[in-house]
């Protein structure tokens, strides 16, 4: 068990040195001259090979990556170019609405998706299975921000139920921020669900087929037990990993998303870094994100070990 | 390949058709593809002949999807965006196939290369997709060649994941000990007679990929770090859609339920092709 962690663990840092590699080299791909791209068109010689010293990109490229890390292992992300502040801070500054954005659409995906899933599986081949697994495909088929510009122009411009873009500032009472996230958290709720559904169905299938099940039938269980208490329970288990692949593509759906409901998150400011080729922010943003989805899949294997008692390492 | 022939190909299809679904998704996707292939021929006007006079037009018999902010007649600019759309999708899945073919048998046959190949192919994949095809084309620069290079980037290392998996299971076989035995070459083996024996899950992920493009490539395009947006591409038109939404919802319906059509579709055909080809599933159909 405790080896198991440990190499777990170990496995862990080694693809997070490899995500930051990528990280660092992705954006030395750039052609050109990243202080004089970070510049503009309207600097100086003097003012480039300063920018450049102070850098370091005057030095070997492997100099530069052993520099960067060492900053990276104390939490130092960078200076963003165009904010004029830490990378660091940036994105904490941007992180609530994308964090309640984020949470907010896993707990609506979950909540459609796993009763439709189980429900589909319960009643396979049937008429509402057949609409349940429809909607399964129509939800991984939906772009997410072409979906929300529709719901937009119904709700918020024709109907007037919810704002139809920014955040508030700071100062607005949370009640009324959370207001602007109605709409976008059940946009990317709605098409995550689809996922989350379509493997509740799977996996419901796969117990509902196992031998202990026809026992539980046989000894005269009804119908509902059976379900309730000896399908749903090892059904349920898969479905966790299922949900840390949500998390990715919630996030990937975050940052389009936010753009269409002009949220200041975190993907928005990606997208505004990538527009001026503001570096370390895109690459600070990479970095966070990749780390937080490599933690939480960890968390999920070890969710395993305390849900599953089958499942030992 | 319509005659009624017993080959094991024309059964397979006969198979694969029996599903509704799938035969619906396969009609559609063969009358998309018609559509982008003869877009000269069947669409009214040219996708980017402008009339101001006749802008903001809502669909009507003259112009069946509408007009844009420029008198362009949106079905047309629909029609040629398929060509777009699914020339950057089909040229993603080409390369990204390709690469993932590679590194997946390499790493699944050769067991000292198989820690290091995946150990990457784990790094890349905690990226959400946009994310990283965002930060590629940030760096390489916006254009129709980057954007299909940095799907494809992206999308290598999914395709190399199931490789490897099936590569895994095929290595074990008795036939590929029997051909070792005869002394077939280690390279024929890999390229020949695995990469034979995984096409079928090959060929499901990559009908996927396929729409995972499309989907991608709108998603990018939309963001204004996709294809440049004198392209007609779908992600492009409702990009520029979307200022015109409240008074032109068409400008933006249309192109979005194309996307949808093509990645239903392709997602349809997949899933049957998977279902099909696996076999515990065959059993309970």
């Amino acid at each position: 068990m405790t080896r198991y962690l440990a190499s777990r663990f170990v496995g862990m840092l080694i693809v997070m040195a490899i995500v930051a590699t990528i990280v660092f080299f992705i954006t030395r791909l750039a052609p050109g001259d990243p202080a004089a791209i970070m510049l503009g068109d309207q600097a100086t010689a003097a003012d480039i090979a300063k920018l450049r010293a102070s850098y370091g990109l005057d030095k070997p490229l492997p100099v530069q990556f052993v520099y960067w890390l060492g900053e990276l292992v104390q939490g130092n992300l960078g200076q963003s170019i165009f904010l004029q502040r830490p990378v660091t801070q940036a994105l904490i500054e941007r992180a609530e609405p994308t964090l309640f954005l984020t949470l907010f659409s896993i707990i609506i995906a979950t909540a459609i998706g796993v009763p439709c899933g189980i429900i589909a599986a319960v009643w396979r081949g049937t008429a509402t299975d057949q609409v349940f697994s429809g909607f399964a495909m129509l939800g991984a088929s939906i772009p997410s921000f072409w979906f929300g510009l529709i719901l937009m122009q119904i709700f918020a411009v024709g109907l007037g139920w919810f704002p139809v873009a920014g955040y508030g500032d700071p100062g607005v009472p949370l009640g009324e921020r959370l207001h602007h996230l109605v709409l976008p958290s059940i946009v990317l709720g709605v098409v995550n669900s689809a996922l989350i559904l379509r493997f509740t169905r799977a996996s419901m299938l796969d117990v509902l087929g196992d031998d202990h099940i026809r026992t539980a039938r046989a000894k005269g269980l009804s119908e509902a037990q059976v379900i309730l208490h000896h399908a749903l329970r090892n059904a349920l288990i898969p479905v966790i990993t299922v949900l840390g692949l949500t998390f990715a593509l919630l996030i990937g759906g975050a940052i389009v998303t936010e753009t269409v409901f002009g949220l200041p998150g975190v993907g928005n400011l990606v997208v505004s870094a990538v527009l001026r080729r503001d570096y370390p922010v895109i690459q600070g943003a990479l970095l966070v994100i990749a780390g937080l989805y490599v933690l939480i899949n960890l968390a999920i294997d070890l969710l395993y070990l305390a849900v599953d008692p089958r499942v030992k390492y | 390949m319509r005659a009624p022939s017993r080959s094991p190909s024309a059964l397979l299809l006969r198979k694969l058709f029996r599903r509704r679904l799938v035969l619906a998704g396969a009609i559609v996707l063969v009358i998309i593809a018609l559509l982008a292939l003869f877009a000269p021929w069947v669409t009214p006007y040219e996708p980017t002949a402008m009339k101001i006079v006749d802008r903001m037009q809502s669909p009507r018999a003259s112009h069946w999807f509408g007009t844009d902010e420029l008198g362009r007649d949106v079905f047309s600019r629909v029609v040629f965006g398929a060509r777009y759309s699914l020339t950057i999708g089909a040229l993603v899945v080409l390369i990204s196939v390709t690469g993932g073919v590679l590194l997946g048998l390499v790493a699944g046959f050769f067991r000292r290369l198989d820690g290091p190949i995946m150990r990457v192919v784990d790094a890349m994949m905690s990226f959400p997709d946009i994310l990283l095809a965002i930060a590629l084309v940030a760096v390489l620069g916006a254009s129709m060649t980057n954007v299909i290079l940095a799907l494809a980037v992206v999308y290598t290392p999914r395709v190399a994941r199931v490789v490897r998996a099936s590569t895994l299971v095929v290595r074990e076989l008795l036939f590929i000990e029997a051909a070792r035995a005869l002394g077939v070459s280690t390279w024929r083996i890999l390229f020949v007679h695995i990469l034979q024996n995984i096409a079928s899950p090959i060929l499901v992920q990559a009908t996927f990929i396929f729409a995972y493009a499309v989907l991608a490539e709108a998603g990018l395009s939309f963001l204004g770090v996709g294809v440049p947006p004198e392209l007609p591409t779908w992600g492009t038109m409702i990009a520029s859609g979307q200022q015109f939404a409240h008074q032109a919802i068409w400008l933006v319906v249309f192109p979005g339920v194309a996307i949808i059509l093509a990645a239903l579709s392709l997602q349809m055909v997949g899933d049957g092709f998977r279902d099909l080809l696996d076999p515990k599933l065959r059993k309970a159909m």
